[in-house]
């Protein structure tokens, strides 16, 4: 399956339906795979195997999308944060690409071999502008690929994941009642294309039915206003974003009264931000979603239910559901397993594998899934007794302190808990005597934390060879721009000065 | 009739069309409202009757399964006929749906 075949059939069914944007600006359903197909019969004109993509969100990447995907070629879009010369390594890698940058952004690109640089106001020119032309007719393409996401490179240089159309479909049919939002709702999506939420979120709105509205790039105040002028229902953030949209909402007084649901994922998000969405936002259904890009999105999640109940419970085993990821979706299997292999036991910690369709887990040149279809996350995780999975972070950050593991996660949760505490990182730094030790990196809210009184209740209440070795304060931690903590930047910055002692 | 998943089909007697979502594990008949389906882009026009004993309806959104064979089909536009395979009704199948996540 393909999938312009979500947006063909959207369009047969609910053509009149406004699918992006708004007011006069507004493109329905039909017009929406109209542009797309002309779109797609020039992409396909071109003969390229790429459609790239560098720029701003708007209505026109959406259309890209399928116009892609209708023309047979893989969609790719490109990080506009990084640096030049690491941009310029990935459109050399995207060759050979129709490559659609935003006009401000054109002077970035070097000119590659294999690249046909467009600017984006040409292309929209020719596909956005004017009324809606008939839809053009062209072959079914057979290509497999349907996008190309070069993960973000906290690791190292970027690769290219693969998401196959069948991994994508299978992820929006098995989530996704076909149309089965309402014509008053409307989706304001904030993440930047490059991010699997940010594509995923256009599959899903063409499939549901619910109107598309873009922020070009996310500040607080834009989503804020832009939030309650479009009467948006439904919208995904990234932790930092909550936080910061929570604090625009106390300034203006806005209390976004229309807004249904919103959904959170792509890091770990501290556990007093979501009870101050709670309380702020009593109206809204809270959904917390874990996945990666290897996983087409979401492939666990936390619902609006489990949100209510374990915060009004005083079970504590009930209450800490509140820090999980919720329930694997029924159409994955998730596993929790030993380095060994073998499954762990319920509270067990060990390595998250998922298997299911929407499971690409493929990069470019390299298929990481066991052959048995299982794909190892590089997550660590436990599950609890109920089946909620706890997500630990990146088993890379696992801190192995004289052949213990130590989660940072459990330790940085306790550190949250305390109020002079405004964000924190705990790292294992390389030291001769344990291989590695523990290390707290603390930003602090009155600017004299106190370090002693921390480290006594960490001991108290997790052990003490979990207590933080060392202490460095911090006026803000390092954070890429989905919300990421950049835990190997701190890690390389602090080794030094953690190891002279 | 080649039921390959992402397929387009209408009903030669009713407003209804449909995808499949999952393929028959062998070879067999969609119907609809009693008669084959028809390829989507299918000039021919609706004529005939729904037969009364397939006329329980397709629901736009809603899924149908027929257990014997794997099949799956979602409803793409709704219609009276009601969808069998070789003679034996699709059942609808029950999901909740899922809250949005992106």
């Amino acid at each position: 399956m393909r999938t312009p075949l979500l947006l063909d059939i959207a369009a047969d069914a609910a053509f009149d339906r406004t699918a992006l944007g708004s007011g006069e600006e507004m493109i329905d359903f039909a017009a929406y795979r109209a542009r797309a197909s002309q779109a797609a019969a020039w992409l396909a004109s071109r003969g390229k195997a790429n459609t790239a993509f560098l720029g701003m969100n708007g209505e026109l990447l959406p259309i890209l999308l399928f116009a892609s995907g209708t023309a047979g070629t893989a969609f790719v879009p490109l990080n506009y944060r990084l640096p030049d010369a690491d941009l310029n390594r990935l459109v050399a890698r995207t060759a050979p690409a129709v490559l659609i940058a935003d006009d401000d952004m054109l002077a970035r690109i070097a000119p590659a071999e294999g690249i046909e640089l467009i600017a984006r106001s040409d292309f929209e020119a020719e596909f956005l502008a004017g009324p809606p032309p008939a839809p053009a007719d062209l072959p079914e393409a057979d290509n497999d690929i349907a996008v190309l996401l070069f993960t973000s490179g906290t690791t190292g240089e970027p690769k290219a994941a693969v998401l196959r159309h069948a991994n994508l479909t299978a992820y929006v049919m098995s989530t996704v009642e076909f149309l089965g939002a309402g014509e008053d709702e409307a989706a304001l999506v904030s993440v930047p294309s490059y991010h699997i939420a940010g594509i995923s979120a256009i599959l899903t709105a063409a499939y549901g039915g619910r109107r598309i509205v873009y922020l070009p790039a996310f500040t607080p105040e834009q989503w804020v206003a832009t939030a309650a002028a479009e009467a948006i229902t439904h919208a995904m953030v990234v932790p930092t974003m909550l936080d910061r949209i929570l604090d625009v909402m106390e300034q203006t007084g806005e209390t976004l009264p229309v807004l249904r649901a919103l959904s959170y994922g792509g890091g770990k998000m501290p556990e007093p931000v979501i009870a101050r969405a709670l309380a702020k936002l009593p109206h809204v259904d809270f959904v917390n979603a874990y996945g990666l890009t290897e996983t087409s999105s979401t492939i666990a999640l936390l619902g609006a239910e489990d949100h209510r109940i374990a915060f009004a419970s005083g079970d504590p085993a009930i209450r800490r559901r509140i820090a999980s990821v919720g329930q694997p979706l029924p159409s994955v299997e998730l596993e929790i397993r030993r380095e060994d292999g073998t499954p762990c036991a319920p509270g067990e910690h060990g390595e998250i594998h998922v298997r299911g369709e929407q499971v690409s887990g493929e990069y470019l040149h390299k298929k990481a899934v066991a052959d048995d279809g299982w794909f190892a996350t590089n997550d660590a995780g436990w599950l609890d007794e109920g089946g909620y999975l706890f997500v630990e972070g990146r088993l890379d950050d696992v801190i192995v302190r004289g052949g213990e593991n130590i989660s940072p996660g459990e330790i940085e949760d306790l550190l949250r808990t305390h109020d002079d505490i405004a964000d924190c990182a705990v790292l294992g730094i390389p030291c001769e005597k344990w291989g590695e030790k523990v290390v707290a990196v603390i930003v602090s809210r009155s600017g004299r934390p106190d370090t002693e009184a921390l480290s006594t209740a960490i001991r108290a209440k997790l052990r003490s060879t979990k207590t933080p070795e060392q202490w460095f304060v911090r006026d803000a931690l390092p954070y890429n721009e989905t919300g990421k903590l950049l835990r190997r930047v701190l890690k390389a910055e602090l080794a030094e000065a953690a190891c002279a002692e | 009739m080649d039921l390959k998943p992402g397929s387009r089909w209408k009903s030669a007697v009713c407003d209804a069309q449909m995808v499949v979502v999952r393929p028959p594990s062998r070879a067999g008949e969609l119907q609809c409202g009693g008669a084959p389906v028809l390829p989507i882009d299918d000039p021919a026009l609706i004529t005939g009757e729904v037969s009364p004993e397939f006329a329980e309806g397709v629901a736009i959104g809603k899924r149908y399964i027929d257990e014997d064979s794997g099949l799956e089909i979602l409803g793409a536009k709704a219609g009276k006929g009601s969808l069998a395979f070789d003679g034996n009704p699709l059942a609808p199948k029950g999901a909740k749906p899922l809250p949005a996540s992106d």
